[in-house]
């Protein structure tokens, strides 16, 4: 914002974060106000920087898969299965059914897990403190199967390259069901404290709206998208780890605003849960893990994977030069390309939307950060 | 018309609130409660849980199982197990003489028991890994094999 330290008197400029509570992690805002409107917002990122791509470089294909998980610690099972699918796509081999539909499960497993942290703080920050005792209650449930399954809560290395590590725990379609059970009316619960809620409503509707036009034209994804309209979810429009088989629906909005991405983001956890059943009632037994070497040296060459992650389209891109390691490792976070759209989304509008804005676009700083 | 008179009456009695309220009022039944009191209820933990490490002893003879073949120190990302072992001139064997594993930098991914070919190192239940010192992080071969030592408080 080069033109800010040129003020109008009534003009002012705001530096939100990198300790504001409401920011989801260290993302700093550099508001221009006028009054209570906003100007303009730039964001300032980078405080949770570690390297995750040159850690990359230096790792073998096996050792990296851990690191993963630490950009999108809220959805670290859909990090996992993306560089996995990745590094599958250039070694080229493809995990057996089994293991397939067990990534499926943990995966919208954990969608559901990132959409309740997503409510709970959401709601948090527009000030409806209760649901995200709700939504962490529940979140628990998925985070013990998790634990089951793998051994780990939140930065679980689930899967491994060509397949999985750990079958399947005794019990494991029993706990799935369970918690489609238990979680389905639970959502209906959220939505009795919150879809009709004349507060949540007046703080919600035409709020930071971002139509279809602007979002492709900053390529925002995910459910953002979604509610500007668009029928675009990569699990329908180019599946992968066999997202083909099961029957669900792609939740649209119309408006574009804060209020459609909250419900489509509602609908989204329904449709997982309806994909977690399917897979666990047709969960094919065999080998959990594919032929992959011991020693992985993909053929030169590169290879793009992306992914329908919670918070939009999760791309790796990897360069191969035939060595242990990657040659580049490039990882395209949804997060951060979400994030761009924040000024335009909070132009014009109040000061105290920006918060409601952040909140909407669900993102996590250990993603944009990398 | 109706509809719009339904809604109105709707938000006059404030039938919103009052339907959130109750399902707030719903969870102060006991049975609805699922706070854990962590220090005084000790949460079960997983069976595969990956948690402080273990180096595994034979329990007939007590040596340890390890084979120092080195590739749990290989397979870590982090390079923070070191092993060192020396060969055995009369029976023509590895034999195990240090083992160091740096609690501080392991991310408990898990690569390295998954490398031991004889199942020596596990990741254990055990998620209590604090320590009052940088150094205390650092286990040695007698903590991995017996766990960790009883803090020693201050008088
Ligand atoms: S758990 Fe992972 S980081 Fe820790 S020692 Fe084992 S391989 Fe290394
Ligand atoms: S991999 Fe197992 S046997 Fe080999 S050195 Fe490590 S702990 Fe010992």
């Amino acid at each position: 914002m080069a033109d800010a330290t040129f003020l109008d008197s009534t003009e002012l400029v705001l530096n939100m974060g990198p300790q504001h509570p409401s920011t989801h992690g260290v993302l700093r805002v550099i508001l221009k106000l006028d009054g209570e409107k906003v100007l303009g917002a730039d964001c300032v990122i980078g405080y949770l920087h570690r390297g995750v791509e040159k850690i990359g470089e230096n790792r073998t294909y096996q050792m990296f898969a851990p690191y993963v998980d630490r950009m999108d610690y809220v959805a670290s099972v859909s990090n996992g299965l993306g560089y996995c699918l990745a590094v599958e796509k250039l070694l080229n081999v493809e995990a057996p059914p089994r293991a397939q539909a067990v990534r499926v499960i943990l995966t919208e497993l954990n969608r559901i897990a990132s959409h309740l942290l997503w409510l709970g703080t959401h709601a948090l920050d527009i000030g409806a403190m209760t649901p995200v005792f709700y939504c962490l209650r529940e979140r628990e449930y998925a985070l013990n199967i998790f634990e089951k399954y793998c051994g780990a809560r939140l930065t679980t290395h689930a899967f491994r390259i060509g397949g999985l590590q750990y079958e399947t725990y005794d019990g494991f379609e029993e706990d799935c069901r369970a918690f489609c059970d238990m979680f389905l009316p639970r959502v209906d619960e959220y939505e009795e404290l919150l879809t009709g809620n004349r507060i949540w409503i007046d703080r919600l509707r035409n709020v930071g709206i971002l139509n279809i036009e602007d979002c492709k034209a900053f390529g925002v994804t995910g459910p953002v998208l979604r509610a500007a309209g668009a029928k675009w979810d990569l699990r329908k429009a180019q599946p992968y780890s066999g997202y083909e088989q099961y029957d669900f629906e792609i939740p649209i909005g119309e408006n574009g605003d804060t209020y459609d991405r909250y419900l489509v983001r509602m609908e989204e956890m329904r449709q997982a849960c309806r994909i977690i059943r399917q897979a666990v009632d047709k969960l094919p037994s065999g080998p959990i893990m594919g032929k992959v070497p011991k020693v992985m040296k993909p053929p030169v060459g590169e290879a793009y994977v992306s992914i329908e992650a919670p918070k939009g389209e999760l791309g790796y891109f990897i360069v191969s030069d035939g060595s242990t390691q990657p040659y580049r490792l490039r990882v395209r976070p949804p997060s951060f390309v979400n994030l761009q759209a924040l000024d335009r989304m909070c132009r014009g509008g109040l000061v105290a939307d920006v918060v409601a804005i952040i909140g909407t676009l669900d993102i996590v700083l250990g993603e944009i950060d990398r | 018309m109706i509809k719009g008179m339904g809604k109105l009456l709707r938000s006059i009695f404030l039938v919103d609130l009052l339907q959130g309220m109750w399902v707030t009022f719903r969870t102060q039944h006991p049975k609805n409660i699922v706070t854990e009191q962590y220090p005084a209820e000790r949460p079960k933990v997983a069976e595969r849980y990956r948690g402080a490490p273990r180096l595994n002893i034979n329990p007939e003879n007590g040596e340890t199982l390890c084979i120092s073949c080195n590739l749990c120190a290989l397979a870590c990302p982090e390079n923070l197990i070191v092993v060192t072992s020396e060969r055995n001139e009369q029976t023509r064997r590895k034999e195990l003489i240090t083992f160091t594993y740096d609690t501080s930098r392991c991310m408990f991914c898990g690569l390295c028991e998954d490398a031991c070919p004889v199942d020596a190192l596990e990741l254990t239940q055990d998620f209590e890994l604090a320590s009052y010192s940088r150094e205390g992080a650092i286990w040695d071969r007698q903590m991995l094999e017996e766990g960790p030592r009883p803090t020693k408080y201050l008088a």
